[in-house]
């Protein structure tokens, strides 16, 4: 399998399975506009997910489209990060996930605006512009809950938790990036990812978390037990219903 | 082709926003490049089509190409497109960020109603991707500003 199509197959899963995630938020969040924040969110993921696996489509060769892509493979063929399929949870574990993963890709997307490839330096230069709005937005809330009430600052701080042994898989290199040059080796932003995150975090008057195990195995198709509820949910009209259009 | 509108925001056309990025002829084809505000921003299938019914409607042979790069930004917006927003009761952007520098700035936005300065940021995500939300606390009424980004 060629190393592109796998690289950027990676990438659009992460930004497809944060988009649907954070979807789920529409209409059920503590606040209207909250529900539109959030729904704004999603949509930007969304849309680099499409051009990703598009562009992931072409690289393959083989005739699939992005909606092939994302409706027709089956929970081993995704290569996401365990992660961005993890549960939402109580609302502070989401903006948990959104404060580690939002920085995560916006140092990502920093650094590939400088890619060889054309595509993925295109796709990087216009999300790191979106990201930073998402990495802002859920700053603002991690201090706001953190620093708030009682209750809030022990959600808070249970949501930073919860999502913590998920967060060393972003930055686990492998021979792909590597040898890959147009690629971003994700250990290189581990440091400043850090940095940024525990100046939220002690901003925010909580801990940061120290758990030793990390869990791993989202980028050779090993994933939770979530993910297969979430796809479940993400296709089963597409299956149901093969070529539909409306 | 500078007259096809914005779906969202239809007082501004595709040229104003600078979503419409160039026309060329490639041999007896019409080239019209196009590229999206936001990754997600619904609007650009609708922009496409609307695009293509021109062509057709001028009788020309032609296809819309959808760059990505160099990335859209508020400062292609043209002054007349600027305008034409104030005038529409959205704010237009003011070329500063509000994201994304060194520190987070809370910046002070005019109210395209009455004009004062006195305003309230009450979502950084509005009723679109490219707007944020907010009241003026002299007219009391709200408004989208169209962000910079």
């Amino acid at each position: 399998m060629n190393d592109l199509f796998t690289y950027t197959l990676r990438l659009g899963d992460d930004a497809l399975i944060a988009a649907q995630r954070t979807a789920e938020w529409i209409a059920a969040a503590p606040q209207l506009e909250e529900d539109v924040a959030l729904g704004n969110i999603g949509l930007d993921q969304l849309g680099q997910a499409r051009t990703l696996l598009q562009y992931a489509g072409q690289l393959e060769g083989a005739g699939r489209s992005e909606d092939d892509l994302a409706y027709f493979r089956d929970e081993r063929d995704f290569l996401n990060l365990q992660l961005c399929e993890l549960p939402s949870g109580d609302f502070a574990h989401t903006i948990a996930r959104l404060l580690y993963f939002a920085t995560y890709q916006h140092l990502l997307y920093e650094e590939l605006r400088g890619s060889a490839d054309e595509t993925l330096a295109g796709v990087a230069g216009k999300a790191v512009k979106e990201v930073a709005y998402h990495v802002d937005h859920a700053t603002q809330w991690v201090l706001r809950l953190g620093d708030g009430t009682e209750v809030s600052h022990l959600r808070m701080q249970a949501g930073l938790d919860a999502m913590w042994p998920y967060t060393a898989e972003m930055f686990a290199s492998d021979e792909l990036v590597r040898r890959l040059p147009v690629a971003v080796d994700p250990s290189k932003l581990q440091d400043e990812w850090s940095r940024r995150v525990t100046e939220v975090i002690d901003e925010s008057t909580c801990t940061r978390p120290t758990s030793s195990y990390q869990h791993s195995g989202g980028r050779e198709g090993r994933h939770t037990e979530h993910l297969g509820y979430l796809l479940a949910e993400l296709q089963h009209v597409a299956r149901s219903h093969p070529g539909a259009s409306w | 082709m500078g007259e096809v509108a914005d779906p969202e925001v239809p007082v501004l056309t595709i040229a104003d926003l600078g979503v419409l990025r160039g026309v060329r002829r490639e041999g007896d084809e019409v080239v019209v490049t196009i590229t999206p505000t936001y990754s997600g921003c619904p609007a650009m299938d609708v922009i496409r089509h609307e695009v293509e019914l021109t062509l057709q409607a001028l009788q020309v042979d032609g296809r819309v190409e959808t760059v990505l790069s160099p990335a859209w930004t508020t400062d292609w917006m043209s002054e007349e497109g600027k305008a034409k927003l104030t005038e529409y009761g959205i704010a237009p952007p003011t070329g500063q960020r509000a994201v994304g520098g060194p520190i987070s700035l809370s910046l002070t936005i005019r109210c395209p109603l009455c004009g004062s300065p006195d305003t309230t940021e009450l979502s950084r995500f509005g009723s679109t991707s490219c707007k944020s939300l907010w009241r003026c606390n002299s007219c009391r009424e709200p408004f989208d500003h169209f962000k910079a980004i």
